[in-house]
């Protein structure tokens, strides 16, 4: 599904280097977990696989289901079934959630040369996919996550994943501002997401999401590199004795 | 240069002007007003490009002698409002075409040609026409209004008492490329009555166009405005109203091409717990100059004054704003916003903004904002990743930018009038 190989990034506008060759394999149907303390890369490799403008790729390379998507559009990777849950979602005031969402469906569906849905088909799978979030008429009518608080956000986010119906899915902190119950909803509607052609990137501080989401590959990130992986019990390790032991296990600072 | 010759070359320039125009004949009450419009016109003089008020506006095209020509643009989708019930009023360059209008009939709304009423010796609009333009033309004179009120050839009288059963529509054809259209509109709402007014159209190669609205106590006004069409018209367009206590008024004006347009407002509120909006989107492309100029009054306590404009240009387009609210002493619990702001798609645009409070109260609660700004990186990459293409999400982000001033218009379906208008502007601009 996902292949990345020696990648190497540093922000365009300044000479920081933040990824120093990562290396990850992800299988269809999988789930990845990423973990590791702050600063040490993980966003950035979401920003870097759904096409955000700023950064180098100075190195290495990244196929989509052997496609580079490194030279794609933002919207092209989309198209070809790459999608971020966004940490921080952004609020766009005046454009309704829903027409959002049906500009978003039909473009993709242009872009693979499929037919638009209709606005009658729309509508009937989007109260289905909305209802299992608990996401109301309102929430769908409202303007693009204006006002929405944390966890509407993050719901909201599920839910575009849930109509776009992406094979590579990166979840990026969804579950920073999320209390319990908000964190249990969210973790349902990833879960049923969960098949065997569709694979996903889990990036998260803490192990907590992933007692909801169970992953089946657990990787340390740190310094701009993956410096262990391992099964769910990885997790359950550095929630314990924090990433100190295994930064210096790596020889890393 | 010293002021006496600024002073001449302003009344040689006022005379040369006057000079092409005929004062149209009329009974008591019309010429009166007429004649002491022109009396105010020549104690002003036209404006000129170091007058503050036009620092940002060339007026040159405006006061020349003949309208310079302005070509002819064959739209294939079919007008605003189009859709809507309505009481249509059509001119054709200025001049009232019955033939295309509807009878001028509609319950509890009296309406006259300005030509006929102002035949009488007696009307009821002598105490609106020209009466609420010369309150408007202090502190800041608008000698283009007053110039309208002298030689207007046209234009029609409303008088409400009542609930309009449909909105009013007047609608301006331009169909000869050399065309200056005079047109003064006079409207008058008594205490409880609602109307909603409907403009669109080019009008004509360069229109002057005056509106007063009077609006009584307890009244409701209405007006959506679409200035489209002809790449190459000039207009300068004057909207005075003064509101009475408890009353309401709305305006919102959408503005796409045109060479130059300017539109001032002047809000006066002379009765207290009244309520004025007025809003304006403007999207220009290339050579185009759009200046929006308001000025509000708040004369009585607890009044709500909000303005919203919004510009989107690219290309080398030019957005003006200038906007003031004067609160006199005693007007308490005065409630006054004001944002203008500008999306410039490129770097060649221009945004120039003057917004101004002046407060003689204590007692209110007055904010202003301007802002020029480019689309937001973040937004567009959070679309993107979405799979919507960058034109796609570009035009998106400016319909969210536009938001704000089209959701001042109440009516949903008039509302939907102007965002279908919105978007096929967006959607044949390319890239």
């Amino acid at each position: 599904m996902l292949d990345i190989k020696n990648l190497h990034v540093k922000l365009e506008e300044e000479d920081k280097v933040i990824l120093k060759g990562v290396d990850l394999k992800i299988e269809p149907g999988s789930v990845h977990a990423i973990m590791g303390p702050n600063g040490s890369g993980k966003s950035t490799l979401s920003y870097v696989l759904s096409g955000r403008a700023g950064y180098e790729v100075t190195d290495g390379s990244v196929t989509l289901d052997d496609v580079d998507i490194l030279d794609m559009e933002p919207e092209e990777r989309a198209a070809a079934g790459l999608f971020l849950a966004f940490q921080y979602p952004v609020e766009i005031p005046g454009v309704g959630n829903m027409t959002f969402l049906r500009t978003a469906v039909n473009a993709q569906r242009k872009a693979r040369g499929q037919d638009e849905m209709s606005a009658a088909e729309f509508l009937k799978v989007i109260r289905e996919k909305a209802k299992t979030l608990q996401i109301d008429a309102d929430m769908l009518k409202r303007p693009v996550n204006v006002g929405f608080s944390g966890g509407e956000k993050k719901r909201n986010e599920i839910l575009q994943m849930a109509m776009l119906e992406p094979k590579m899915c990166i979840l990026d902190e969804t579950d920073s501002g999320l209390d319990v119950d908000a964190m249990k909803l969210v973790s349902e509607g990833v879960n049923a997401l969960r098949d065997a052609g569709r694979s996903f990137l889990v990036i998260t501080h803490y192990q907590r999401l992933l007692d909801h989401i169970k992953p089946d590959v657990v990787h340390i990130m740190s310094d701009g590199r993956l410096i262990k992986s391992g099964g769910p019990e990885l997790a359950l390790e550095v929630e314990q004795n924090g990433y100190a032991d295994l930064k210096a296990d790596a020889g890393a600072v | 240069m010293a002021r006496a010759d600024l002073k001449k070359e302003k009344h040689e320039a006022t005379e040369a002007r006057i000079s092409t125009l005929n004062m149209p004949q009329g009974g008591t009450w019309a010429s009166m007003a007429r004649n002491e419009a022109l009396s105010r016109l020549r104690g002003m003089g036209l404006p000129a490009r170091r007058d503050e008020y036009w620092k940002y506006t060339r007026p040159d095209t405006l006061i020349q002698q003949d309208a310079p020509a302005a070509a002819l643009f064959d739209s294939l989708e079919p007008a605003v409002f189009d859709s809507v019930d309505r009481l249509k009023i059509v001119f054709v360059d200025g001049v009232f075409d019955a033939a295309a209008s509807d009878d001028l009939s509609l319950s509890g709304v009296e309406i006259d040609r300005l030509e006929t009423a102002a035949a009488a010796d007696i009307h009821w609009a002598k105490d609106v026409y020209g009466r609420l333009e010369a309150r408007g033309q202090t502190p800041v004179a608008r000698p283009l209004a007053a110039l309208n009120s002298a030689y207007a050839t046209d234009g029609i009288l409303i008088r409400v008492t009542g609930k309009a059963a449909k909105p009013i529509s007047l609608i301006y054809t331009h169909k000869s490329e050399a065309s200056d259209a005079i047109l003064h509109h006079v409207i008058k709402l008594e205490k409880g009555a609602e109307l909603t007014v409907l403009e669109n159209g080019p009008a004509a190669s360069r229109f002057n166009k005056v509106m007063e609205v009077e609006v009584a106590d307890g009244a409701k006004f209405h007006h959506i405005r679409a200035q489209g069409r002809d790449h190459e018209r000039r207009a300068a367009t004057h909207l005075f109203t003064r509101l009475g206590s408890e009353s309401l008024f709305k305006s919102f004006t959408l503005t796409v091409n045109g060479a130059l347009t300017r539109n001032e407002a002047v809000i006066e509120f002379s009765g207290d717990n009244a309520v004025a909006h007025i809003a304006g989107a403007a999207m220009g492309d290339g050579a185009f100059h759009h200046d929006d100029t308001v000025f509000i009054t708040h004369d009585a306590v607890n009044c709500e004054s909000r303005q919203v404009y919004k510009k989107v240009l690219r290309n080398g387009a030019v957005g003006v704003f200038q906007g003031k609210i004067l609160v006199k002493e005693g007007a308490q619990k005065t409630d006054g916003y004001q944002i203008s702001q500008a999306l410039l798609l490129d770097d060649d645009s221009q945004f120039l903004a003057k917004p101004e409070l002046e407060i003689y109260a204590d007692d209110v609660a007055c904010s202003h904002g301007s802002t020029t700004g480019a689309i937001d990186q973040d937004a567009l990459y959070y679309l993107r990743s979405r799979g919507v293409t960058k034109k796609e999400a570009t035009d998106l982000l400016v319909l969210s930018f536009m938001a704000e001033a089209v959701e001042e218009i109440e009516d949903e379906s008039l509302r939907e009038e102007i965002v279908t208008r919105l978007t096929g502007w967006l959607e044949r601009r390319s890239g």
